[in-house]
């Protein structure tokens, strides 16, 4: 037992005020540091983002589980029979507008400002790869739905676009440019990663982004951009729809 | 000037103690200090309150974006989670983006106060006062018919009875379940095996979400509960002391027959 220690009335109201004060002071300076973040003007302008501070630590999220994701992780798959016969169709930005899929191309651009230009015929002529997986919302439903194109990691390899792969990031656009998606290259080499043309064995629908779409399984269904136009590659972070509006850019799972 | 009733007379300060303590020299003047929470406790409890709520608040902020959760059978539904009135009176709107970028980065304030005070309740031996054994469950049952008023005498105790000993343990279960389930609903790709184990990505969510209602229960009970006890064991949390009467030959815990002299 510690010594017994004996103080007057007034001792003990001194005592108390003082460790109220601290702890006034303590607890306010964090209500402080909070208000200051929240009124920080936000990393993206007019279309949003989130206060910078905020931002620094999405990004440190991001290189702790960047650095941990390798090829062997792998998204759970499922046998066919389970999939949704019609999987929920959420966004329509970049596929609303009329389109004619016979001026339709997937055009990728090369690192030595080249374009290379690809029908339908052609990525359909690669080794095709079918997925079974859960498909994850950002808004957090999931669903098991059934893919069928080919790997963008085969795809890279079949034109020779090894340079293009030591980038750190690829982007991806519709045609109109009205919706894009940056993705860090480990997780668009993924071998889950695919550019799709079937859904549940049948031809994309329309409203599932036919003629070609991504299907990205390690990341949220947001970066699983529809009616793939444009493909670029950047050692600097491509624009992305979902994070200039307030999103991490990264949206790894 | 205090007074205080007994038996609907009113005494003065000096006449209560006398007559409470009959037997015993009462000092008045004198505060006996007693130790109570540590200071590496108190910081963990005042870190945590506000960065709880901050994690269940942007925890609702990305619950809304798919809010379908519900108790009910068939078609009936007893309870939604939540009924529109609940975001209105929170100031809720749909704001997912912003909701994830708090939670994902006040997650790890969460993480690490909750791991420091772990290690420090395992190495400076407080685990003891808290950690509840077999007289615990019985003890919370008396416990909670004595708050209830349906028992007269509360329990003998030491720093916690067993009511509370059982829910400042179950807290930090809790604390664990929402950060292993957390995980597994954040990077349920890199992290499979938990996610498995854990009964699958929708049913971790599950969990994750009912230990978020159950922290909020806990909150609503604790601070009724503290307000109950009142001023004095209210503000030991912020100075870490208790001031005690000083009575000299003080009996060291009440007995049968020091109870008669408070009756």
């Amino acid at each position: 037992m510690s010594k017994e220690i004996l103080l007057t009335r007034r001792q003990v109201i001194r005592k108390t005020v003082i460790a109220f004060i601290q702890f006034f002071v303590l607890m306010s300076s964090g209500v402080a540091a909070w208000l200051y973040i929240k009124k920080l003007p936000l990393d993206n302008g007019l279309l949003g983002g989130v206060q910078p501070p905020i931002r620094d630590v999405l990004n440190a999220n991001e290189n702790v589980f960047n650095k941990t994701l390798s090829n062997q992780h792998l998204a759970k798959t499922y046998p066919t029979s389970m999939a949704l016969k019609k999987p929920r169709v959420n966004g329509d930005v970049g596929i609303a507008n009329d389109f004619d899929p016979t001026t339709w191309s997937l055009n990728i651009t090369k690192k030595n400002n080249k374009t290379l230009s690809l029908s339908l015929a052609d990525i359909q002529q690669l080794p095709k790869t079918e997925i079974c997986f859960d498909f994850k919302c950002i808004e957090g439903w999931s669903q098991i739905t059934h893919w069928g194109g080919v790997k963008f990691s085969d795809l890279m390899k079949a034109y020779n676009l090894g340079s293009e792969a030591a980038s750190k990031y690829v982007g991806m656009a519709t045609a109109d440019y009205d919706y894009y998606v940056g993705l860090d290259m480990t997780s668009a080499m993924h071998p889950q990663t695919l550019l799709c043309y079937e859904m549940n064995g049948k031809p994309l629908p329309i409203d599932h982004g036919y003629p070609l779409r991504l299907i990205v399984p390690v990341k949220y269904g947001v970066k699983s951009i529809k009616r793939v136009g444009e493909i670029y590659f950047d050692d600097a972070r491509p624009d992305d729809y979902w994070f200039q509006r307030g999103y991490d850019y990264y949206l790894g799972l | 000037m205090e007074c205080f009733l007994i038996y609907k007379r009113t005494y003065s300060k000096e006449q209560f103690y006398k007559i409470r303590y009959k037997h015993f020299n009462v000092s008045i003047n004198m505060k006996r200090i007693v130790k109570k929470h540590p200071l590496a406790i108190r910081w963990f409890h005042w870190i945590n309150f506000p960065v709880l709520t901050l994690m269940i608040w942007s925890g609702f902020m990305i619950y809304w974006a798919n809010g379908v959760y519900r108790i009910g059978f068939g078609d009936t539904t007893l309870l939604k989670f939540f009924p529109q009135s609940f975001y209105d009176t929170l100031n809720i709107p749909y704001r997912l983006g912003e909701g994830m970028s708090y939670h994902f980065a006040f997650m790890w304030i969460f993480f690490i106060n909750g791991l420091l005070y772990v290690l420090y309740t395992a190495l400076s031996g407080e685990w003891r006062q808290i950690v509840p054994n077999k007289k615990s469950f019985k003890q919370a049952w008396q416990v909670l018919l004595h708050d209830l008023h349906i028992r007269k005498q509360a329990p003998p105790q030491t720093k916690y009875n067993g009511a509370q000993k059982i829910a400042y343990t179950s807290i930090v279960l809790m604390g664990f379940g929402s950060v292993v389930t957390g995980l597994a609903i954040y990077k349920p790709v890199q992290l499979g095996w938990l996610c498995s184990l854990l009964g699958g990505y929708e049913f971790a969510r599950i969990l994750h979400f009912a230990l978020t209602i159950g922290f909020c229960l806990f909150i609503i009970v604790h601070i009724a509960q503290v307000i109950r006890a009142g001023w004095r064991n209210f503000q030991s949390i912020v100075t870490g002391f208790d001031a005690e009467d000083v009575v000299e030959n003080k009996p060291e815990t009440v007995t049968e027959s020091n109870l008669k002299i408070i009756q």
